[in-house]
């Protein structure tokens, strides 16, 4: 089995809030990144395929054809947005745009085109929102 | 928010300055010059440390966290960082009956953290002794 990484960037801004919470919850839970005005990151993603060459070309997959899948799938709709107000699955503070949510997102967005692609599979999404902070999602477990 | 209820994985890097000198008193001092080279000067030397700890869980559907980071930050920085950063490895009593190498300090960590942190969150301790080295232990 080899595994195959491909890493892209993207900037967007975003605030924690649950608003099933008061604000001062919200304020002592998350600190400043509950300021209603949003920040930003640039944010680096990581996506880890996994599989055997295939017998022709030596390729887990085709690293242009992952490029196209992670530019298609999420960074057109994550670069440059405000996660909260403009990612579906965020939209109307149904899920915090927490690192881990991201990366969870993330996820669903790339596996089901991955699994497509016959002989590999998704096998780790990591996304850094600082060089020092990272989550990461390995699927359901 | 039931997308939440999944295991996922968090990780934070920290860094800290130490030095350290690699010798053991059961090898003689031409074998613990073979065994560690420059290493095994004698008045030690030291490192940038990146220490990189990865805790994993259900990922709460409150707060869309696996643990908050400023709980992680004040374990790790009360735990290892005031403890190891600018001081002599070789003189912590965790290295009083093993050699500070890197190997042994992540070891060393991940005895200190998974102790200090929730039972069964620490995933891993990584630590990068130079840009081109580094080593990594499970929590386990």
């Amino acid at each position: 089995m080899i595994f195959l990484t491909r890493r892209a960037t993207f900037s967007a801004s975003h605030y924690y809030w649950n608003k099933a919470w008061t604000a001062e919850k919200n304020e002592s839970v998350f600190g400043r990144c509950a300021n209603r005005n949003g920040h930003g990151h640039n944010y680096t993603l990581e996506v880890t395929v996994a599989g055997e060459p295939d017998a022709v070309t030596g390729f887990v997959v085709d690293l242009k054809w992952l490029k196209d899948v992670m530019e298609r799938e999420v960074l057109a709709a994550f670069d440059h947005r405000h996660l909260n107000l403009e990612v579906e699955e965020f939209g109307q503070g149904k899920l915090i745009p927490t690192t881990e949510n991201i990366a969870i997102v993330t996820w669903k967005r790339l596996e089901p085109a991955i699994r497509k692609a016959a002989g590999a599979q998704l096998s780790r999404v990591r996304v850094y929102e600082t060089p020092e902070i990272f989550a990461e999602y390995r699927g359901g477990q | 928010m039931s997308e939440s209820a999944q295991k996922a994985y968090f990780g934070r890097r920290y860094m800290l300055s130490a030095s350290h000198r690699l010798h053991v008193d059961a090898l003689t001092a031409e074998e613990n010059r073979a065994a560690y080279g420059k290493c095994n000067n004698p008045h030690g030397h030291g490192h940038n440390y990146v220490v990189e700890v990865m805790v994993g869980g259900m990922v709460n559907g409150e707060t869309g966290m696996v643990m908050n980071l400023a709980d992680l930050d004040r374990v790790v920085n009360e735990r290892v960082v005031e403890r190891f950063d600018h001081r002599n490895l070789n003189l912590d009593p965790v290295f009083e009956k093993r050699v500070p190498t890197t190997e042994n300090f992540s070891l060393a960590l991940v005895e200190i953290l998974r102790e200090a942190l929730p039972q069964g969150s620490l995933e891993h301790v990584r630590i990068e002794e130079t840009e081109n080295n580094f080593f990594e232990c499970s929590g386990a």
